[in-house]
């Protein structure tokens, strides 16, 4: 995988990470990362987009190792940290944080706010008890909140607010790189505008790296700077946002794009809905995993599974029949 | 347009410790045969709620405070109960946001649709088991006589929806409420739900109040739509014309904070334009217009007394000040 800078500009680079869920009393594993590899440039966000199940969240919780890799490498600043002790691992997760979607339920609420921004600099033994407090005032204001909240509990916030509590956690050990996972899909169109502007400042303010996971396709569109398609364990496109939506490749990804309602009724597009489901990752489709719902589908779909490849600069897609479409 | 339904006035309080929640409050609107209605708004604005009160399913501590609700013109505000429970399912029948809580997890989804059938058209168990097969087979399951048999947690999402949709139009309804049905779905599937919904209404001319908080959504498949916030109708008027022209400075602003997907070639527009504040507390509401506090239109006569709603010529009805001169006559509601 390619992406325009040199080595010092590489964040993170993931290689052929694969992560196999067991089953219970059975021999076979739920495939739901199945040989994903891409790498992220300091400062930029990189969308990752896909529907339930595609193994983006897992994607996500596997770089901070929330989750144990089955295999692959990711190298965080050049080092792989697959493999590293928990101890280490944690020192390492200072600069690697996580949002959440829920913003009801990744907060504590028996923790007030004070406690649940300082929480890090407490794990992590930062500064003494009044900087601490200092730092979650100052966090707060970043934020956007009034710093007087800092003693409120999470039940007195709106989702629009939780969220920007969370927000203000995960900055609060000035990570480098930030897991957004369905930062915004739980909010209100109104409040969702408010923390993807929020989150846009504080990248500009901070030189943050984001890693900005939904299902939102417009949304994503709108804060990304790359963006990787997943289906079914693997990515199946990646590319510039403009270029990704301008001039789509891969068969999903224009039946994902074309998908998407559009509040403007003038403008009716001609849609590929796509039949069926996705099928199940404990026994996905041979070949190319999309070839039971893709509209090109043809024998030679089953045989191989289909490499990333490059069709014009930085624009790579999995598909053996995107020379024929 | 003959009007299926009237809803005039309707206002459904619910007693809190924090006080009386207006959650709709006089709330008027209609829906001709085969019409699609699309409610439009925010978490916590009174769309649901508008649903529930049609449905007769407002219970303790709420309850509709006033308005009527007519139905083909009898007011089902004043409905017993028995007559209600002939109404709901058979006449108007309604599908949740999430079909795995709305389906029984210990009876198979065919003897769910059946049900209704056995209840409202007195089928025998093999008629209705042929019926249920057939409206399975109508929201395109596929091999439906197997699925039959299927318990809801057999099934995707996707499916799950169609199975509530085939139990909604078992009976044949002449007016569906369809209470987020896609919000809980991925984005191809809400694509396949939402084209099923619109195929079904115009095979049958049923009319669909659809409830939403998609713009998108409204943009695909609605015919006329309101919009809703902290318990009123702001905005009432055809798609096509809230799309091109929105008039209340709300709409406005939510439209504005939907991401668009650019025009191939254009700039990508650098920060979303978002609506200031947020939602008021449904307890502690402004006097005047609810939204003022956060309109970046605001006037000073905006903050005293009840803004009524203005009739504009284009048949758009508008509750904001702004349009006070440019109103047909004003709605005496």
């Amino acid at each position: 995988m390619t992406a325009p800078g040199t080595v010092a500009d590489r964040l993170l680079v993931v290689d052929d990470l694969v992560k196999h869920f067991p089953i219970k009393g059975k021999d076979n594993v739920v495939r739901a990362v199945d040989g994903v590899s891409f790498e992220m440039r300091r400062g930029e966000t990189l969308g990752l987009v896909g529907e339930s199940g595609c193994g983006k969240s897992t994607v996500g919780r596997s770089i901070l190792r929330l989750i144990e890799p089955t295999s692959g490498t990711i190298r965080y600043e050049g080092e792989n940290i697959v493999g590293h002790s928990f101890a280490r691992m944690q020192e390492l997760r200072r600069e690697m944080q996580m949002i959440f979607q829920d913003p009801y339920a990744s907060l504590n609420p028996r923790l007030s706010v004070r406690s649940i921004i300082a929480e890090p600099l407490r794990i992590h033994k930062i500064g003494t008890r009044d900087e601490q407090h200092r730092k979650v005032a100052e966090l707060l204001e970043k934020v956007g909140l009034d710093p007087r909240y800092a003693d409120r509990y999470p039940h007195e916030f709106s989702g629009g607010q939780r969220q920007r509590i969370g927000i203000a956690r995960a900055l609060a050990l000035e990570p480098k790189l930030i897991i957004c996972d369905e930062p915004v899909s739980a909010l209100d169109v109104s409040v969702q505008a408010q923390v993807v502007n929020l989150l846009q400042d504080l990248q500009e303010e901070f030189g943050l790296t984001y890693l900005f996971i939904s299902h939102g396709l417009a949304v994503v569109e709108h804060i990304s700077d790359r963006i990787a398609v997943m289906y079914l364990g693997k990515i199946v496109e990646i590319a510039e946002a403009q270029e990704l939506y301008g001039r789509p490749l891969h068969p999903y990804t224009k039946a994902l794009l074309s998908a998407i309602p559009i509040p403007e009724p003038s403008k009716k597009r001609q849609r590929i809905v796509l039949e069926g489901d996705v099928p199940t990752p404990v026994d996905p489709p041979s070949g190319c995993r999309f070839r039971t719902r893709c509209p090109f589908a043809i024998p030679d779909c089953a045989k191989d599974i289909p490499e990333l490849k490059e069709y014009s600069p930085n624009h790579l897609a999995a598909c053996i029949r995107i020379g024929d479409l | 347009m003959e009007k299926l339904l009237e809803v005039i006035g309707l206002r459904t309080q619910f007693k809190t410790s924090a006080g009386l929640v207006r959650s709709v409050d006089d709330v008027t609107f209609s829906i001709g045969r085969g019409e699609l209605l699309c409610i439009v708004g925010e978490s916590g604005c009174g769309k649901s709620v508008t649903a529930l009160s049609i449905m007769g399913l407002v219970s303790e501590p709420g309850r509709i405070a006033a308005g009527s609700i007519l139905y083909k013109g009898e007011d089902l505000t004043r409905s017993s109960q028995s007559r209600m429970r002939e109404i709901r399912g058979n006449e108007i029948a309604m599908i949740f946001q999430d079909p795995m809580t709305s389906l029984n997890p210990v009876f198979s989804v065919g003897e769910q649709i059946s049900e209704a059938l056995r209840l409202h058209k007195g089928l025998n168990k093999a008629a209705a088991r042929a019926a249920a097969i057939d409206s399975m087979r109508e929201v395109a399951i596929p091999s439906p006589k197997m699925r039959y048999d299927d318990y809801p947690h057999q099934l995707s999402g996707g499916m799950r929806q169609r199975i509530m949709i085939a139990m909604a139009l078992a009976c044949d309804p002449e007016l569906l409420i369809a209470d987020e049905p896609t919000t809980a779905l991925d984005a191809t599937i809400q694509a396949q739900i939402l084209e099923l919904l619109d195929a079904l209404r115009r095979d049958r001319n049923m009319a669909v109040l659809l409830i939403t908080h998609d713009l998108g959504v409204v943009a695909e498949v609605g015919d006329r739509v309101c919009v809703m916030y902290t318990g009123k109708i702001v905005e009432t008027s055809g798609v096509d014309e809230l799309f091109s022209s929105p008039k209340h400075p709300y709409t406005k602003g939510l439209l504005n904070s939907v991401p668009k997907l650019p025009e191939t070639g254009a700039a990508r527009q650098h920060r979303l334009r978002t609506i200031e504040g947020m939602v008021p507390n449904l307890t502690e509401l402004p006097s005047g217009c609810h939204f003022a506090d956060r309109c970046s239109e605001r006037m000073a006569s905006c903050e005293f007394g009840e803004v009524p709603l203005y009739q504009l010529d284009d048949g758009a009805h508008v509750r904001c000040r702004l349009y006070a001169e440019q109103q047909r006559s004003e709605v005496a509601l």
